[in-house]
């Protein structure tokens, strides 16, 4: 099913992106490493970016393997560095 | 289980802000109190300040979930967070712990605990303001993801 994941991008990769958020379109329930591939093949931008690049699926922080349902909140960003 | 007061602002604050802000009767013996401030000497000697961006949904929810987590591990009656967002001069106030317990132990375990959790994962990233206007992000330091694993 076809369907749309909100996309978000905070700090040095949003400014890579030139962008905070985005809608992608995707097939789901998809793995996070997959929507990263389809991410890169439609966005440029995406591809060139350079790890270490962290990911939570709303909220929580998600590791390759974890699954995106539809309306699920992505967000991209590296290495936190607050406090 | 009590509830932590977590505040992410721009405004800023200081000691008595953070103690005022523990809900604790006269049970509690101890209070530890900590304020992280903006220092002089970054990644770069021309810094002038810091700029802090956040991930506003997901840093309220770790620092929630890090505080439940010290209410199960340690015996402490109060926790109080804050952290500061937007551009900061140096030598002011980014972050801030208070915690109160019976007992001084805990209060200071609970601290150093809550503090290094949030330097590993709590969703802010820093720029270095400089003094020839560049603004410069900060890279995550090996010494707070070693900290992390030390807990």
């Amino acid at each position: 099913m076809t369907s749309t994941v909100n996309i978000l991008f905070f700090a040095r990769l949003r400014e890579k992106m030139g962008a905070q958020q985005l809608t992608f379109e995707i097939d789901t329930p998809v793995s996070l490493a997959d929507l990263k591939e389809r991410l890169g093949e439609t966005h440029p931008a995406f591809a060139e970016l350079r790890p270490p690049i962290m990911a939570a699926i709303n909220q929580d922080f998600a590791p390759d393997e974890a699954m995106v349902q539809s309306g699920d909140e992505v967000a991209f960003f590296p290495p936190v560095t607050g406090g | 289980m009590p509830t932590p007061i977590v505040r992410i602002q721009h405004d800023s604050f200081d000691v008595q802000t953070l103690e005022s802000l523990l809900t604790c009767s006269a049970s509690c013996g101890a209070v530890v109190s900590f304020v992280g401030r903006v220092r002089d000497h970054g990644d770069r000697p021309d810094v002038i300040g810091l700029r802090l961006e956040h991930y506003p949904a997901m840093t309220e929810k770790i620092l929630r979930s890090h505080a439940q987590s010290a209410f199960e591990r340690f015996e402490v009656e109060s926790i109080v967070l804050i952290h500061r967002i937007g551009e900061l001069l140096l030598g002011e106030p980014i972050v801030g712990v208070a915690v109160a317990s019976a007992h001084r132990q805990a209060a200071f375990d609970t601290a150093q605990f809550l503090m290094d959790f949030l330097k590993f994962d709590a969703p802010f990233w820093k720029q270095e303001l400089t003094a020839s206007g560049q603004a410069i992000w900060v890279e995550q330091k090996e010494t707070d993801r070693k900290r992390r694993q030390q807990w």
